[in-house]
């Protein structure tokens, strides 16, 4: 197992009450470029460390969207620019957005599974030439749980947001994800999909998308298992014969569906 | 009349779609317009050709709670199938709305002259229901909420 590589907190916007984003900047040497969808092992000193996907990559900056709901994430919702933690990685399998070149893109997002899914939007809206038609579908619990609502490229993608739970401001759509399939412009067997969230949002949306005509091999998915080493020696990632530190996190559908369906795997 | 293929109309046969929309005609409401009230006789129903409908509940003493919104291709009403014929649920224009508008008791009076159209038309609402009742199911278990750890895949 690498040592944790010193990144200085350079900033730390607040997304939700819960939930921040914080941008790492390398101290001395920066880790090999990540690509969307893998993750980092983002330590807390003397705390611990926790797995937490890049939200953002701009050259050796990194940036992460974590959301405080135990010590370590908790410790690094609360962290200040200028502040130092320990980054191991990269790690997992990407995204893999060139694959889908000349194809609509459809990217289905479940409350802070958005934050693994935004640089593969930001990467799909810098080469518009490159891809078909870019959908986002965002479900929430809440309005106030909605991740980076003011960044322009929600408003440069045709982003549809739904939530569970509306107030009384909220004009938008509400109730599951998966009924914004229907309002997305997008060719299904010319479509690659990308999926985070809940695994039981997973499941409903990509059943949805084989249903109505998406390749499973083509329907991506980020799943996820208490990463700890990021390398495939410990096995607290086993999901039946992978590891997800290093066989996914992202892996196809086809990879997914049988494992997702076995209990308590 | 332009129609729309997918969501409850595209579940029709291509025949039974056109016998159910023989009785179309378009209708159109102003945001903010409330279609129908929990409560009231479900006399007609729709399918949105445009806009977002609201559905909401009353809750006494405070604002109707919105619990889900229907968008286009979506039924509108399904109570009208159903005894006591009365809508469960509140409906409100989020903005402006066109849909086709279906008088519901001549529907019924076709439903039971036609059994094949009337079976048809049953096992689309009754898919309708079912999905609404999967997608609450889905929402009680609060997948959004808190997980057990931080960050979006890990």
């Amino acid at each position: 197992m690498t040592a944790p590589v010193p990144y200085r907190v350079v900033a730390h916007p607040a997304d939700t009450p819960d939930t921040a984003t914080i941008v790492l900047q390398p101290v001395r040497t920066a880790l090999p470029p990540f690509t969307p969808g893998q993750f980092a092992m983002v330590y807390a000193f003397g705390v611990g460390d926790i797995p937490l996907s890049v939200s953002g990559i701009d050259g050796h900056r990194l940036t992460h969207t974590v959301r405080a709901v135990g010590a370590v994430s908790g410790a690094l919702h609360g962290v200040r620019p200028g502040l130092t933690v320990g980054v191991r990685g990269p790690f997992g399998t990407g995204w893999e957005l060139p694959e889908a070149a000349g194809r609509d893109l459809l990217v289905v997002a479940g409350g802070i599974g958005l934050a693994p899914l935004r640089p593969l939007v930001l990467a799909a809206l810098a080469e518009p030439e490159r891809y078909g038609r870019l959908n986002v579908l965002i479900g929430a619990r809440a309005p106030g749980e909605l991740l980076y609502p003011d960044e322009p490229w929600q408003a440069a993608a045709r982003v549809l947001a739904t939530v569970d739970r509306p107030d009384p401001a909220w004009t938008g759509e509400v109730g599951v994800v998966t009924t914004l399939i229907d309002r997305a412009a997008f060719d299904p067997p010319r479509t690659t999909a990308f999926i985070c969230g809940p695994e039981p949002m997973i499941r409903a949306t990509a059943d949805d998308l084989v249903h109505r005509g998406v390749d499973p091999d083509r329907i991506r998915v980020s799943l996820e298992r208490t990463m700890h080493c990021g390398t495939g020696h410990c096995g607290h990632c086993q999901l039946g014969p992978l590891l997800l530190c290093r066989d996914g996190p992202v892996v196809s559908w086809t990879r997914a569906e049988p494992l997702l369906m076995v209990r308590e795997l | 009349m332009t129609v729309v293929r997918h969501g409850f109309l595209g579940a029709l046969t291509p025949a039974h779609r056109d016998r159910l929309l023989a009785f179309a005609h378009e209708a159109s409401f102003p945001g903010g317009t409330r279609i129908f009230e929990e409560g009231g006789t479900a006399d007609r129903f729709w399918i949105v050709r445009s806009g977002l409908v609201a559905l909401d509940v009353h809750v006494p003493g405070r604002r109707a709670a919105v619990v889900e919104t229907l968008g286009q291709g979506e039924l509108l009403g399904w109570s009208w199938l159903f005894e006591p014929y009365r809508w469960h649920l509140g409906a409100q224009c989020r903005d402006d709305v066109t849909a086709y508008e279906f008088d519901a008791e001549l529907v019924r009076v076709v439903y039971d002259e036609d059994p094949a159209f009337g079976l048809a038309l049953t096992h689309c609402v009754a898919q309708v229901i079912a999905r609404r009742l999967k997608a609450t199911r889905t929402r009680l278990l609060d997948l959004y909420g808190p997980p057990g750890s931080g960050g979006g895949t890990p």
